[in-house]
């Protein structure tokens, strides 16, 4: 890599960073994942563990189990829960609305005109979107951590503190399964030359198709061998092989044990690496009009 | 000065079955100001956006500051502002600049620097959502630029300006010029081009038609003579500038000669008892040139 490039996906990272940093919607989405994850990681069950009803989440839990889950040494699994669905749809929203948008606005063309080549400043956005992702993922820990704390605190139970590897693991699925969906977002957006169609479209996919899919293929094997390879599929065990997934139950949405974690974890890998080359090789051949 | 900022050979797009340029063959010369001129749809924007590398070429070749254009070493030293201004609708003008200023490597004042050279300082913390077309237009400009590039490309920089808006574009493109900055500047405001340009390109349909420089295109300036009896004014016409320099316009005689001519003229009129009721210089104007010539292509096309 030349020096000029380097010096290109640096000012590049640097300028799309404070343009995602004043933008109102990307606040929205990061907020919304946040405010999501704390009503169905904790919110829904702690309710339901003070007024003993069962919500559609909790039925059949004991008081104990749902207390047990609101615990710190639980934040490994809380904390990644629900990203194969919400949270994943809320990252490729962000990848959809920072790739799309700039060709509504013609703010590529205007970007494309400032020196840094195309590659420089579409690695710089995909690094901006994955500080982001990372960003979305930190604040997010450190949320579900306070909650956990307070509810312990709240309930006089006693912290016990995750291990460090079931942490690691967590935050490591997590990031794979949350950067994918952002990847798969911006590609979307560049696709579309707009965040609108991408949106719809990807989370079409991703909330409906997918599923559908996968009911199809318990009837047609063909079906069920191309579900192995989606993205949903991949995301959804790579979560389900840290949370577990309950048999025959209703579980979290999302989650699967389709795939083995390993598996997963690959298929969810080449995604995160495909996908970023596909937006390169559009954004490079096109035209900017 | 005769050094090419911008030099073009057979530029050529193609989209399907329409030819958006054609053939183009086109120099900018280092520190001038150059016009280029088209009616809407001749294909300004897309030679501008081919010089700049948002677009390929079908055939042909573009180089720009001595090397092949929209390699980013080159991009770098251009400032440009094509096809209205793109900018993100959430951030204040000045955070729209902060932000190229950052593509460009540039220190964050630079922005404010150049807000404040295009006379927006004062709205520099207004979003760019709430400007009117005419500060997105002057934002444009500013952006452009930004860091003292050496090639200035102003695609229609007066779009949506009002006059007092208009006359302050002039001058800062003058006064870039004058500051050693090559400046392509794309316009149909012809006005505003025979003002300001060294030199004009015309496109029609996506051809060059002609290029040079400004007092080359609308010619020389000539007499004009209205006398009684016609007859007799065209004769003594004819011999005071020869008869391949006289034309007759309805009861004008019109003389292909200096305007220094006029006493002679005058003279050996009167001296033939030619009563002489009015005589004057005539000039074209760019626009008049600029319609005979995008007219009479259209009329052989």
């Amino acid at each position: 890599m030349t020096a000029l490039t380097t010096n290109g996906i640096l000012s590049s990272t640097r300028a799309e960073l404070l343009r995602l940093r004043k933008w109102p919607a990307v606040w929205v989405t990061i907020g919304a994942w946040l405010a999501l994850s704390l009503m169905f990681g904790y919110l829904f069950n702690y309710l339901s563990y003070t007024s003993g009803d069962s919500s559609f989440s909790t039925e059949g839990t004991t008081k104990a189990a749902l207390l047990a889950e609101m615990m710190p040494a639980n934040v490994p699994d809380v904390f990644v829960q629900g990203m194969p669905m919400f949270g994943g749809a809320l990252m490729m929203v962000l990848g959809a609305i920072v790739a799309g948008n700039g060709y509504g606005w013609g703010t590529w063309k205007t970007v494309f005109t400032q020196g840094p080549s195309r590659t420089s400043v579409l690695a710089g956005s995909l690094v901006s979107v994955t500080v982001a992702v990372l960003g979305v993922m930190v604040t997010s820990l450190v949320v579900d951590f306070g909650c956990s704390l307070v509810i312990a605190g709240t309930e006089g139970q006693s912290i016990v503190w995750p291990s460090l590897g079931a942490m690691v693991e967590s935050f490591g699925a997590g990031f794979l399964v949350l950067e994918m969906w952002a990847l798969a977002g911006f590609v979307l957006g560049t696709v579309a030359r707009g965040p609108a169609l991408s949106v719809g479209l990807g989370l079409v996919w991703a909330l409906v198709i997918e599923n559908l899919l996968r009911g199809v293929g318990q009837l047609l094997s063909p079906v069920e061998a191309f579900t192995e390879i989606l993205p949903g599929t991949a995301a959804g065990s790579l979560i389900g092989s840290i949370v577990g997934v309950e048999r025959g139950g209703d579980g979290t949405p999302g989650v699967l044990d389709v795939l083995s974690g390993t598996q997963a974890t690959w298929t969810v890998a080449v995604y995160v690496v495909v996908l970023p080359l596909v937006a390169l090789w559009l954004v490079r051949r096109r035209d900017v009009v | 000065m005769n050094e090419s900022v911008v030099e073009t050979h057979g530029l050529t797009k193609r989209y399907g079955d329409r030819l958006a340029v054609d053939r183009v063959d086109m120099t900018v010369k280092t520190g001038e100001v150059y016009g280029f001129l088209g009616p809407n749809g001749a294909g300004k924007t897309t030679t501008l956006r081919m010089m700049l590398g948002l677009i390929r070429p079908t055939a042909g070749s573009a180089s720009v500051l001595g090397q092949p254009a929209g390699r980013p070493d080159v991009t770098a030293r251009i400032g440009a502002l094509i096809e209205g201004p793109g900018f993100y609708p959430y951030l204040s003008g000045l955070d729209n600049l902060r932000v190229m200023a950052r593509y460009r490597g540039l220190p964050k004042s630079t922005a404010a620097a150049a807000l404040a050279r295009v006379d927006l300082a004062d709205r520099g913390s207004d979003k760019f959502k709430s400007y009117s077309l005419g500060m997105k237009q002057r934002l444009g400009v500013a952006s452009a630029l930004m860091g003292d590039p050496e090639l200035i490309v102003l695609d229609e920089p007066t779009n949506g300006l009002d006059p007092a808006g208009m006359a302050d574009m002039r001058s800062l493109i003058v006064e870039l010029a004058r500051g050693g900055q090559t400046v392509l500047l794309s316009s149909h405001l012809l006005d505003e081009v025979q003002e300001i340009c060294d030199r004009v390109g015309v496109i029609n349909k996506g051809r060059l038609l002609r290029e040079s420089t400004v007092a080359d295109l609308r010619g020389g300036a000539s007499l004009v003579v209205r006398g009684f009896p016609v007859d007799a004014t065209l004769a003594v016409a004819m011999e005071v500038a020869g008869e391949d320099a006289v034309h007759l316009d309805g009861e004008d005689v019109l003389l292909d000669v200096s305007p220094g001519q006029a006493p002679d003229l005058t003279r050996a009129l009167v001296a033939r008892g030619v009563d002489v009721h009015q005589i004057g210089s005539t000039e074209r104007t760019l626009e008049s040139v600029f319609f005979e010539m995008t007219t009479e292509k259209e009329a052989v096309s």
